[in-house]
């Protein structure tokens, strides 16, 4: 570059200007949106929590704890406990079907990953309802699977298995596989294949393998997946209400019949926030152990 | 005494269409470091994998210590690697990852602490046990990666690029290093590269390959003084070179009329075997082993060419002359740089250059 | 390494099977003249004539339609602001703020159907597609809001820089360069935001009046009310069209 070169003409207004500020106002409308029609029916939800059901089904505001101790009741704390235990039972289906699916396509060459991708996504891609329905043609006393049992001659009754935990349990599992497999495969698909040599060159079996360097270093997103499976599962409404009966409630469809059948708000709402205060804890969990995990990996 | 440790017998491998590697055969002597040398594609890598496991071959057999291992699955052979990227595991200590062969073969844990220790202070590492990969830098890595594998004191240590990921300082000295504890541990170390300079400084032996075939195999040495084809003159260390064809033969020696220098005189060189009157011969000329000088009568030398200097290249411990011998052939010549008293060569000056006709390397293509 | 693994192939394909079967079933059986059985009585299009004449049907359709198309341009032109906003000027909080926008993605959806319920029937502001289409804009915000941002953390950012050097102004080095190279990631997350609107059960299921039904609340009440093979057919359209529409976007991509 030729230092006495004249510097070309630029006009007078320009200089380097920094990014204005105003741009961050472009977070406002947003924020506007979500904070009164996300925010605030919260909040909402937080302060009925603490009212009392009038007698016609409204609130009145007379402030009390009740709700919250009425939780404690034990048919209360079954359905919890029952949402709990399906959901996790579900998580865990989950990870052991969704495991070999996700190892098997992260180690395909890249141009038959994005076949294999779609077709475990496409089933994902249609309404939940449907998808939910077939199961209940299926599973149902006259249903497929009982026909198809009946003819093969392997039972002699039809097996009732819808209106069961079991039915819920299938159909969520159906509902929330692409859920697991997704994260899964991307943790797999980070994970250096020479490590995985490495491995095997020392002298490790494949099991050893997989307990020893697969699993430790796919860590973060085999849990990813757990909790992407684990939180609808555990609101789950669709899937108990048209797949479960009376005797299988959920905490999702306790919430609906205190909203809309027994119409005691301030307790459906204590309820909600019950639920919510555990997503958010398990999240927090997993956060901490993120970010420890990912503190590790950088050399503390 | 010194039987074969490795040997790979007509063995070749295709990798879809292409040949990967084509109808190989070497023996590799116990305790010898010996270096795989070939451009990319050259099938120096398949043959790394084929003898650590990860492959197999299509055709052909491998023997470890005399025993065949087709159908041995990696974690089965006494052979280890030492991956190019090193292949840490992340999640292991420094002490972790080194034990980890061990404790895949089960080496009661008070053995395992006193070898683990035994192969850091082989490599210079002491006192690290308890890092993490990520906390070392690329030179203390390798450096872990390769007590990894000594640590389980295979029959054969392969070595995959092992010094590739290195800066320069870094290289040279790692050089040195990697021989004086290969002979410190007398194991055999098998060692594919495609920098010349480390196969040359480091081995006992180097087998030049190219395009899935062994090219030449032989010490330091015979590879560079003595190249059996014009690639692998060229592909270590730099080489001139002359084509012509022979015009008369008088017992060993021949003269060669060069192709692109139909006014100079023709060559006197050494005769290839087996070549006679008419027969194509290609002379190869080491930089280093031209004689540069500006005075028109110099004795001792059986042949001289005319040049013109078009660049002269400092390079810290030698001077690069490149010399335009015609329109179309242009020559490179090494000059140590002795000091003050040196003549230097200017772009444009005319010169001469002469050599021995046993300098020059004749090769009948 | 799956040459030395057949079952993890057969694991794969096993699984695949698990994912499809339900729905071929349901749409092998959407031809089947029996009505409460699932034996075979024969080939028949009548559920499938049934639907074409269901007025409720149609009105549930255009319902959704309308709900997607309104909310999904809410979402977006408020999400794609909020991107730009969010990346642009770093600012104290910045995580906090993003973080809390992300919100409605983590908790689960029939706390904000219930919620928002509330709210409406608080405010006396009464349930129909005004409250639905309010509904899933919100929900959408968040989605539309991690795929633009992704994009645009990806971006150079010399690259505006270089327009203002020769002479743009900050709004249209916006417009000409990074809105252009945003434009996949924009038109990827409008396909799904109308996609996840078209789908969205239960906030609308809370927010929906009376007169108000979209689609999946049509068929959720079909169930309710007893299995027909009509919902079998009115699933297979279902499927055919998200394929469809999957198949469109995809190769739009491609392009």
């Amino acid at each position: 570059m030729n230092p006495d070169a004249v510097p070309p003409d630029r006009p007078e207004s320009f200089r380097a200007a920094p990014v204005p500020r105003r741009s961050s106002l472009l977070l406002l409308p947003a924020l506007a949106w979500l904070g009164l029609f996300f925010f605030v029916p919260l909040a909402l939800m937080l302060a009925i929590s603490f009212a009392s059901r009038g007698t016609y089904g409204g609130v009145v505001w007379t402030l009390s704890l009740a709700n919250y101790a009425n939780v404690l009741d034990p048919l209360y704390l079954k359905v919890f406990l029952r949402s709990v235990l399906l959901a996790s039972v579900t998580t865990a289906l989950c990870l052991a079907l969704g495991f070999p699916i996700a190892y098997y396509i992260a180690r395909l060459p890249a141009r038959r990953q994005g076949i294999w991708l779609l077709l475990v996504m496409i089933p994902f891609w249609t309404n939940f309802l449907v998808r939910t329905y077939a199961w209940i043609f299926i599973l149902r006393t006259e249903g497929l699977m009982n026909q198809v049992l009946a003819g093969l001659g392997l039972i002699g009754s039809p097996v009732d298995v819808l209106y069961t935990e079991t039915a819920i349990v299938i159909g969520l599992v159906y509902g929330y596989l692409p859920f697991m497999i997704l994260p899964l495969y991307a943790a797999v698909e980070r994970l250096p294949p020479s490590l995985v040599e490495a491995a095997w060159d020392l002298y490790a079996s494949r099991w050893a393998v997989l307990w020893r360097v697969t699993v430790p270093l796919t860590k973060p997103g085999l849990v990813a997946g757990c909790i992407l499976v684990f939180i609808p599962s555990l609101g789950a409404f669709i899937t108990p209400d048209l797949m479960g009966g009376a005797r299988t409630m959920m905490i999702g469809n306790l919430i609906q019949h205190e909203f809309l059948v027994a119409r005691d708000w301030p307790f459906g709402s204590a309820i909600s926030l019950l639920l919510m205060a555990s997503v958010l804890l398990g999240l927090a969990i997993y956060l901490r152990a993120e970010g420890a995990g990912k503190r590790l990996a950088a050399g503390g | 005494m010194a039987e074969s440790s490795v040997e790979l017998r007509d063995v070749s491998k295709r990798h879809g269409d292409t040949c990967a590697v084509d109808r190989v055969s070497l023996g590799i002597r116990r305790g010898e470091f010996f270096a795989i040398l070939g451009p990319s594609g050259s099938g120096k890598t398949t043959i790394l994998r084929m003898l650590a496991g990860f492959e197999s071959p299509d055709a052909g057999d491998i023997l470890i210590d005399g025993r065949s291992v087709r159908g041995v699955p990696p974690n089965q052979r006494p052979v280890n690697l030492v991956f190019q990227t090193y292949a840490l595991f992340p999640h292991l200590t420094v002490a972790g990852n080194i034990a980890f062969g061990l404790e895949m073969r089960r080496v009661p844990r008070a053995d395992i602490a006193a070898r683990v220790e035994e192969a850091l202070d082989m490599v210079r590492l002491q006192g690290k046990q308890d890092r993490l990969p990520a906390q070392l830098s690329g030179g203390e890595q390798q450096r872990v990666a390769l007590a990894r594998a000594l640590v389980n004191r295979p029959a054969v240590l392969l070595l995959d690029e092992p010094l590739g990921a290195l800066d320069q300082q870094l290289r040279m000295d790692m050089q040195v290093e990697l021989k004086t504890i290969q002979e410190r541990v007398g194991l055999t170390f098998i060692c594919v590269t495609h920098h010349q300079e480390e196969a040359l400084t480091m081995s006992d032996r180097v087998a030049v390959m190219r395009q899935g075939r062994l090219l030449q195999v032989g010490s330091p040495r015979d590879i560079y003084e003595a190249p059996q084809s014009a690639f692998v003159a060229n592909f270590i260390g730099r080489s001139n070179s002359l084509t012509g064809r022979i015009e008369t033969v008088s017992g060993l020696r021949c003269t060669v009329r060069a192709v692109d220098l139909p006014a100079a005189a023709p060559v006197v060189a050494t005769c290839p075997a087996g070549a006679g009157i008419g027969s194509p011969a290609t002379l190869m000329l080491r930089p280093e082993r031209l004689h540069l000088s500006a005075d028109v009568q110099v004795d001792g030398y059986d042949n001289m060419l005319p040049a013109r200097v078009s660049k002269a290249i400092y390079n810290g411990s030698e001077t690069q002359y490149l010399l335009a011998l015609s329109d179309r052939l242009s020559w490179q010549v090494l000059v140590p740089n002795a000091g003050n008293g040196q003549k230097r060569f200017q772009p444009g000056e005319s010169v001469f250059l002469r050599w021995r006709a046993d300098e020059a390397v004749v090769l009948s293509e | 390494m799956s040459r030395k693994h057949p079952w993890l192939l057969g694991a794969s394909v096993a699984n695949l099977l698990f994912l499809y079967a339900p729905i071929v079933v349901l749409m092998v059986f959407s031809f089947n003249a029996s009505r409460l059985s699932a034996g075979w009585q024969g080939l028949t299009l009548q559920w499938y004539r049934l639907l074409l004449e269901d007025e409720a049907l149609r009105l549930s359709v255009q319902n959704s339609l309308v709900v997607a198309v309104v909310s999904t341009v809410i979402a977006t032109g408020l999400g794609v602001c909020a991107a730009v906003g969010l990346e642009r000027h770093p600012f104290r909080g910045r995580e906090v703020v993003e973080g809390a926008m992300l919100l409605p993605l983590v908790i689960p959806e029939i706390m904000m159907g219930v919620s928002l319920m509330l709210f409406f029937l608080l405010v006396k502001l009464p349930l129909s597609l005004i409250t639905v289409t309010i509904g899933h804009a919100a929900f959408n915000v968040p989605i539309v809001l991690v795929i633009v941002r992704a994009r645009l953390r990806k971006l150079d950012p010399s690259l505006e820089e270089a327009a203002r050097d020769l002479g743009a102004t900050p709004w249209r080095a916006f417009r000409r360069v990074t809105l252009p190279l945003l434009m996949p990631a924009i038109v990827g997350s409008v396909l799904l935001a109308f996609t996840i609107s078209l789908d969205d059960f239960i906030v609308t299921f809370f927010t929906a009046g009376p007169g108000s039904t979209t689609l999946p609340l049509y068929v959720y009440s079909m169930v309710k009310s007893g299995v027909t093979p009509a919902i079998n057919a009115l699933s297979a359209i279902l499927v055919l069209v998200s394929m469809s529409l999957i198949g469109a976007s995809l190769a739009l991509q491609r392009r």
